[in-house]
């Protein structure tokens, strides 16, 4: 059978906040993109991001992730050199750089000359008794469920994980109308930032560090949880079980950078915990170590959405340069772009990151 | 402790809280900020330049007594809803607090409410005096809430009853 290959600039693979990003920056040089999305819609996660962001002013703190969504895809949308295309999944990244698309039924292929991979992250789970129970979900699909489709999953739940995830989570399911039981997390410390801890525990949400959830209870469906204290070596401390009423159990244990595409790229991967898993190696222009492939976002190590947005640009600037675009402009952008990428992970929580990052990096 | 329980203690509070003269005096911001993280929208929120400019992004928000005036404009700026004003000239027995609000429905104007401190707890009857809702202020209301004055520096939050 014989297929067509169409021929493009730059593909941007994902439209989260990494892929828009890398798609306008690409597109402002000069480069012709275009962008691929699985989902109906782009935005990624920030469709549902319903809070305001922290990071820098000068780059949309306090604005909400909705917000910054619409905004970014209006201007995706509305861009003479982007083509955007949502409900497109790529399947494949051959040798030859071709990359597999399937949309709508159709399988098509494209060949690009340099691509972006801003692919995200998938929700780790946890093991448990009775975690197949319905009614336990990811932080991820409740939040999509409730602030995207407007559906609570239960009237009470029990949030596992006190990252920020976690904790924003509980947060908007207050605000949906749901009970939060409890947060809890295996962590002698919350890992969310602690002003997002204080707004869920003044509303009344207790956070119970240094414990975990021991079994969910039910037989059809979620009905309760057990969670107890642990100690240094992960042990339940005897005396400490508490029954939670629950009809609906949420995990938010962290995430894992989804690598698929840039594996089968041939991209060298390295295992780095403090960014999730899997991630590739990488030089300071996220260049892989396949000429030409790029990547950004939480592909290339998980982190907060702010951080994402300044690694798409810095990646489609990148990609547009290495293609003979934005020749004049190109030092001071990029020189800006990555200022602004590393004061947000200068501080101590952003410590993780970076020893992440010095493992990650090559060149 | 704030990274245990979410709540912060009394001696994380102390450095945040202003001296009792100037409390007496007029109202005035408390920043209940107590992490360096990468987050600036606060410094740039204040017309008088209360808070800020930072040097680096994950400073923490320190308030200049002298120069605020408690006109509140920062709440709705601060992403972790960590900005408060207090107002202990607002009566004989009751202060008046200015917090952030992001649940519907909003409480009315003059409806009793029970005032809520940093855990989660009701700690006293309290009043809504004033709701504060703007285009500008995407979604995160201002409610003044008049209180016993001897919780002035407990009751963060409110519920209605």
């Amino acid at each position: 059978m014989r297929q067509e290959i169409s021929f493009v600039e730059i593909a941007v693979i994902g439209g989260g906040p990494a892929g828009l990003c890398a798609a306008l920056e690409a597109a402002n040089a000069g480069a012709r993109v275009t962008l691929l999305d699985r989902q109906d819609r782009l935005g990624g996660q920030l469709i549902k991001q319903t809070h305001r962001f922290f990071g820098s002013q000068s780059h949309r703190a306090s604005e909400r992730g909705i917000n910054i969504a619409a905004e970014l895809t209006g201007q995706v949308m509305s861009h003479p050199h982007i083509e955007a295309l949502t409900g497109a999944t790529v399947f494949g990244f051959y040798e030859d750089g071709v990359l597999g698309v399937e949309r709508e039924g159709k399988i098509f292929f494209i060949k690009p000359a340099r691509v972006i991979v801003a692919t995200g992250a998938a929700e780790k789970t946890l093991a448990f008794p009775n975690n197949d129970l319905p009614g336990i979900y990811g932080a991820g699909a409740v939040q999509t469920l409730v602030n995207v489709y407007g559906v609570l999953p239960g009237k009470r739940v029990l949030m596992v994980g006190a990252g920020n995830i976690g904790v924003i989570v509980t947060y908007q399911l207050l605000q949906a109308g749901m009970e939060v039981a409890a947060i809890v997390e295996a962590a002698p410390k919350i890992g969310a930032y602690w002003v997002h801890a204080a707004k869920v525990r003044r509303a009344g949400v207790p956070i119970y560090t240094s414990h975990t959830i021991g079994r969910a209870c039910g037989t059809r469906q979620v009905e309760g949880a057990v969670i107890w204290q642990i100690d240094e070596q992960g042990q339940p401390v005897p005396g400490t079980e508490k029954d939670l009423v629950v009809d609906t159990i949420c995990l938010s244990v962290g995430l894992s950078p989804l690598v698929e595409l840039l594996a089968q790229a041939g991209c060298r991967l390295v295992y780095v915990p403090q960014l999730g898993g899997h991630v590739p190696l990488r030089d300071a222009s996220l260049q892989t170590t396949v000429p030409g492939v790029y990547v950004a976002g939480d592909a290339a190590g998980v982190e907060e959405a702010s951080a994402a947005m300044m690694e798409g640009a810095l990646a489609g600037l990148h990609a547009a340069y290495s293609l003979g675009y934005n020749q004049t402009g190109y030092e001071a952008r990029r020189a800006e772009l990555q200022q602004q990428l590393d004061s947000l992970r200068s501080g101590p929580v952003g410590e993780k990151i970076r020893s992440g990052l010095s493992r990650a990096m090559i060149g | 402790m704030l990274a245990v329980d979410g709540v912060p203690t009394p001696e994380d509070l102390a450095q945040k809280i202003p001296p009792p003269e100037r409390l007496a005096r007029r109202p005035v911001v408390i920043a209940e900020c107590f992490q360096p993280i990468p987050c600036d929208p606060c410094s740039h929120a204040c017309p008088r330049q209360a808070i800020g400019p930072f040097k680096d992004i994950n400073e923490i928000p320190q308030v200049d007594y002298e120069k605020c005036n408690g006109c509140g404009q920062c709440i709705t700026r601060c992403p972790g809803l960590a900005l408060f004003v207090v107002d202990l000239t607002y009566g004989e027995n009751e202060a008046l607090i200015k917090l952030p609000y992001e649940f519907l429905p909003l409480p009315e104007e003059g409806q009793e409410v029970a005032g809520v401190n940093r855990a989660g707890e009701k700690v006293c009857r309290a009043r809504v005096v004033k709701v504060v809702k703007t285009e500008k202020m995407d979604k995160t209301a201002v409610i003044w809430l008049a209180v016993p004055k001897d919780l002035a520096m407990e009751v963060r939050h409110f519920a209605i009853k």
